[in-house]
This record gives structure tokens, C-alpha cells and sequence, in this order.
């Protein structure tokens, strides 16, 4: 049986992904550079080809909160945001993981206001990482749509019970179109199980949900969280093989690398920045040049582990990422330092921090990261942060 | 890899032929391909840009299109100073024009000229050169065949649109092609 192939835009396969997935209820707020998604969904919705209640709401704070109504009654639950849209879903999205709502959402990764900008970077969900979400990022359309698939599965498991949000870069990804290969929908059904929880909203079993705390056992609620998304390691991990067994395709679970193995210098990546470096890694080691990229897929759960053994032998590690917490560095690069700092790993790490509000994030520039490692490998004096193609002169 | 930076005017459907190349070598002919437009809000008339990558192998690199193979001019008061940039040395601009003298080149690049406002109002009665500028693309470039070219339409396009547009692409095609003998 020839493979169904579709030229889309990653909006679409995130689309075609959640439809794969049968969820039961939608419910979202349109926003740039997410808009594409919804849009397609409700049409689905319309034309009967998706049997899932399309919940039309005022507002992101609005879709969260009936994602997680209909979550708590047992169903399928799909929402999609960006950017400020996000943002405004900022307390819910408290709701919904500490409630344990296994609610999976799009988000198109955009830049926040101010300056307002509809372009692509990724410090809406990356001010996010604490929200008790788990976070996968992906580089192309066709990751796009199959974590669709894995995150209904990863975020329902009964040993997680916890929301997730699947990440791919504003315009990049989601308004670029390309070739992508459509599971079929018997191979979805046989990967996905239906969603059951035990924690039903029911007339029949009633339970106390969306309760207080007090001080004596607030924490323990936070602890079985915290222990919530670490389980989330194993079962996407499960998820990641699962998948490569029916579909073909393996994304390699936390991280994935490229010729990182003899590498003396590294950058770690996120996102769909991971391709154009790929093809720079390529250009350089065709040099003579050891270089080699480590891709974080998930920030939460965060990959600690792999990053302190695929690092292990580097001169110098770069962080690329569009992103900036102001006054210090990029979020990132701290979490990455601070998984290296536990085992030691003292070799110069830089934070190049760019491709903010939508610039582009070229070959030179990247090219220009790897060649910079390697001075500060041989000695060269650096600064952590490096915020690379600024266009105005700094006293630095 | 082959890159392809198209010209037009919002509503003029630029992006869309983007995207119709690409249908064109990715699903026709088992190659790779990007279209993207210049990102950003859509505006009726406003300049827009619109791209295809096409290669062999899969595409990664994601950064914006630095050297052109082929420029397409949908609209020629669109031509300024800049339109040469982000182009390689061996670039042909592929313009829309009703005087082809005009054009013997561009800032010494090699020109292929089409009246396809013309011939798009005599089929479709309607200004719009998508089509028209693809069928020249095609025939100048060859980066696909008419075939895949026509399919491509057949599997994008309305079906009330596709007869028209798929002459469209014929007519230019054979007139591009008899001009370079």
C-alpha cells in the first residue's frame, strides 16, 4: 500500500495530526501565526469528518478553562494559542496541570509583547516551563503532526496525567509548506487507546475536584506533580519507540543529535533552527571541522541525563535559542548549565541568544557560533551571553 | 538545491504558485520541496515575496532564501534597485512585461519575458499571472516538467479553475520554449 503524502503547512499537519488523534472536544481562540489549525479543525468539525464538539470561545483564558470542564468529564481534549493568547491562558494553565488534566495543546511559538510582533521566537513558551506543562519542541511539519499523535498518548497515561504542549516555530514552521506523510487512521487507533481517567467527573462516583488546599498537604499535592512529569521520561520515551515500531519514524525520545559523538565543539539547539544547523554541521566537517548539534525536544521533563553524557567530551558548548530572561540569560542555557554544572562539566559554555521578534538565523551566522567555540576552546577570553547580528553599535 | 523567490502583488497569487511548484516536485516527482511566503500580515495589492526550495534530498535548512537560482516578477513596477540582490551570478529574472525590449537584461542578469497579463486576460478575464509566470518558469528553468507542472493545478486548484489555468501554463510554456530556439 502506497504511503499518503500531502504538501501542507505545518498549521495543517498539526491539524491532520489532532484529527488522527479523535479528541472529543476542541477548544480554542484564534491567534497568529495559530489561526491555520483552528481553522482547519472546525471545518473538519463542520464537514462531519471529525465527530468532536468545536467549542467557539471569547477568549484563551476561556478555551483552557472549558478544555479542562471537558477534560474532567473524560474526554479527548485539544487546545492551540501563541504568543499573548498563551499568556492570557497563564493562570489556567496552572489549573489544568495541577488538576491533573491531560489536556494537549498547539502552540505556535511567537514572540511577546512589547514591542508587539507577530513573528517567531520562543520566549512565550519558554516563560511558561514552570507551569507544570510538559514541553515538546519540534523541527518540522511532519514532527509536528506525529507528536500531535504522542502527546495525546504521553500526557493521558495514567502514570502522568498531565498537560502537554507541543511547540514548532511561528511562520518557520507553521506557515511553511511541505511534504508530509499522513498516518493512516487504523495505525492511529492501534497507537493511541482511548483516553480513560481515573479521576471522572460522575453523578454516579462523586469526587471533589478543583478542591482547596491547606498547608499540611499542599506539597504533597506538588511533590506527585513534580513526580508526575519525571514518570513522563519513560512514557515518551515508550511512546518514541512505539511509534518508530508503527510508523517508521523515530524522534529519539528527550534529545536528539547530530555527529555529536567525536564533536569537540557543540551547539544545543531548539526548534527548527536544528535543521539549518545540521546543514552547516555537514558544510563544516566536509572542512576537516569537529562540530556537531544536540536538538532538546523536551524542556519538561528536562533531559539532564543525555546532556551530561553527549557533552561529555566537548572543548566548548554553545546554546543557541531565541530567547533572553532579562538581566541574566537565556532560560535555556541555565537549565542547560545547571544539568553540566552537576557533573562537573567546566569547559567554556556561551549563550548566543538571537532570531528574536522573527529574524532570520542564517548559515554564516551559525557558521560564525561553531568558529567561535572553537577560538574559545583554545583559550580565547568570551563573554556568556552573546547576543549575535545585533544591528546597532554596543560600548561592549 | 534550487531556490525561487517570486514577486507579485497581494491577490495576485504568488503565494499560491509557490506552493503549486512545489506540489509539482514533491508529490509529482518524488523530490523535496519548501514554499513559504515572506512572513508577515497579508495586505490586497501590497508587494509580497513568496519562495520554493526544491532538492533532492530533504530540505533543513530553514533560514531565509540568500541566492537565488530564478527570480519571478509577477508585476513589473515591482522592479527596483533591490531585486538583484540575494541572487546568485547565474540568475535568470523571469518578468511579466508587454514591452520585452525592455528587458534584454537586468543589471546584467539574463531576462525571460512574458506577456502574461495579456494572455491572462484573454483566458481567465481576469489579471491574474500566477499561472502564467509558472508555465515561463517552468519552460526556462525546467526545475519541472509541463506535466507535473499541470498536475500540479489538477490537484490544487478548484476544478472549474483548472482547465483554464492549465492552458494558461501550456500556451506559456510552448511560447517560452519556441523563443529560446
Amino acid at each position: 500500500m502506497s504511503k499518503k503524502r500531502e504538501f501542507i503547512s505545518g498549521d495543517e499537519a498539526v491539524a491532520i495530526g489532532v484529527k488522527l488523534s479523535r479528541p472529543h472536544v476542541i477548544a480554542a481562540y484564534p491567534i497568529t501565526p495559530q489561526t491555520i489549525t483552528v481553522e482547519r479543525l472546525s471545518e473538519m468539525v463542520e464537514r462531519g469528518e471529525l465527530n468532536a464538539e468545536y467549542m467557539h470561545v471569547e477568549s484563551e483564558h476561556s478555551a483552557i478553562s472549558a478544555a479542562m470542564g471537558a477534560s474532567a468529564v473524560g474526554a479527548r481534549t485539544f487546545t492551540a494559542s501563541s504568543s499573548q493568547g498563551l499568556l492570557y491562558m497563564t493562570e489556567g494553565l496552572h489549573y489544568a496541570s495541577g488538576g491533573r488534566f491531560p489536556v494537549v495543546m498547539m502552540n505556535a511559538n511567537r514572540s511577546v509583547a512589547l514591542p508587539w510582533s507577530i513573528y517567531g521566537d520562543q520566549r512565550d513558551s519558554l516563560s511558561l516551563l514552570d507551569s507544570g506543562w510538559i514541553q515538546v519542541y519540534v523541527e518540522d511539519a511532519q514532527e509536528a503532526l506525529d507528536m500531535m499523535i504522542q502527546a495525546f498518548r504521553i500526557a493521558e497515561h495514567p502514570d502522568v496525567l498531565t498537560p502537554m504542549m507541543v511547540n514548532l516555530d511561528g511562520f518557520i514552521l507553521t506557515h511553511t509548506y511541505e511534504i508530509v506523510e499522513i498516518p493512516e487512521q487504523s495505525q492511529v487507533d492501534a497507537f493511541l487507546p482511548p483516553f480513560q481517567t481515573p479521576n471522572k467527573m460522575c453523578f454516579n462516583n462523586p469526587k471533589n475536584m478543583g478542591f482547596s488546599s491547606q498547608p499540611n498537604d499542599n506539597t504533597e499535592f506538588k511533590y506527585q506533580q513534580n513526580l508526575a512529569v519525571l514518570n513522563a521520561v519513560k512514557v515518551l520515551e515508550q511512546a518514541d519507540t512505539d511509534f518508530a515500531t508503527m510508523f517508521g519514524r523515530k524522534y529519539n525520545g528527550m534529545v536528539d543529535e547530530y555527529q555529536s559523538a567525536d564533536a569537540e565543539v557543540l551547539l544545543v539547539t531548539l526548534g527548527s533552527v536544528t535543521g539549518t544547523v545540521r546543514d552547516v554541521v555537514d558544510e563544516m566537517r566536509a572542512e576537516g571541522h569537529k562540530v556537531g548539534v544536540i536538538k532538546i525536544r523536551y524542556m519538561r521533563p528536562f533531559p539532564e541525563e543525555q546532556l551530561q553524557s553527549l557533552t561529555a567530551k566537548a572543548k566548548a558548548i554553545g546554546v543557541l535559542e531565541k530567547d533572553i530572561s532579562f538581566g541574566y540569560e537565556g532560560t535555556v542555557y541555565t537549565n542547560v548549565n545547571s544539568a553540566l554544572a552537576k557533573v562537573g562539566n567546566t569547559v567554556p559554555k556561551l549563550n548566543f541568544v538571537g532570531g528574536l521578534g522573527g529574524r532570520d538565523i542564517s548559515k554564516a551566522d551559525i557558521r560564525n557560533m561553531f568558529l567561535k567555540l572553537q577560538r574559545v576552546a583554545a583559550g580565547e577570553a568570551y563573554k556568556t551571553v552573546d547576543f549575535f547580528n545585533l544591528n546597532v553599535e554596543t560600548n561592549e | 538545491m534550487k531556490e525561487i523567490r517570486w514577486h507579485g502583488r497581494g491577490g495576485q497569487g504568488g503565494f499560491t504558485v509557490s506552493r503549486l511548484l512545489g506540489i509539482a516536485a514533491a508529490i509529482f516527482e518524488g523530490k523535496h520541496a519548501l514554499a513559504f511566503p515572506a512572513f508577515g500580515p497579508e495586505r490586497r495589492g501590497a508587494p509580497v515575496l513568496a519562495f520554493t526550495k526544491i532538492s533532492d534530498e530533504k530540505i533543513r535548512d530553514r533560514s531565509e532564501i540568500q541566492s537565488c537560482d530564478y527570480v519571478v516578477v509577477m508585476d513589473e513596477t515591482l522592479i527596483n534597485a533591490g531585486i538583484t540582490s540575494r541572487v546568485k551570478p547565474s540568475c535568470t529574472f523571469v518578468v511579466n512585461t508587454t514591452d520585452a525590449a525592455r528587458y534584454k537584461e537586468l543589471d546584467g542578469f539574463k531576462v525571460v519575458a512574458v506577456d502574461a497579463t495579456s494572455l491572462a486576460l484573454e483566458v481567465l478575464k481576469r489579471p491574474i499571472t500566477n499561472t502564467a509566470m509558472y508555465g515561463a518558469l517552468v519552460a526556462a528553468s525546467g526545475f519541472v516538467s509541463l506535466e507535473s507542472a499541470l498536475k500540479s493545478i489538477e490537484h490544487e486548484m478548484k476544478p472549474s479553475l483548472v482547465g483554464p489555468n492549465q492552458e494558461i501554463v501550456r500556451r506559456v510554456y510552448e511560447l517560452v520554449k519556441s523563443q529560446a530556439l
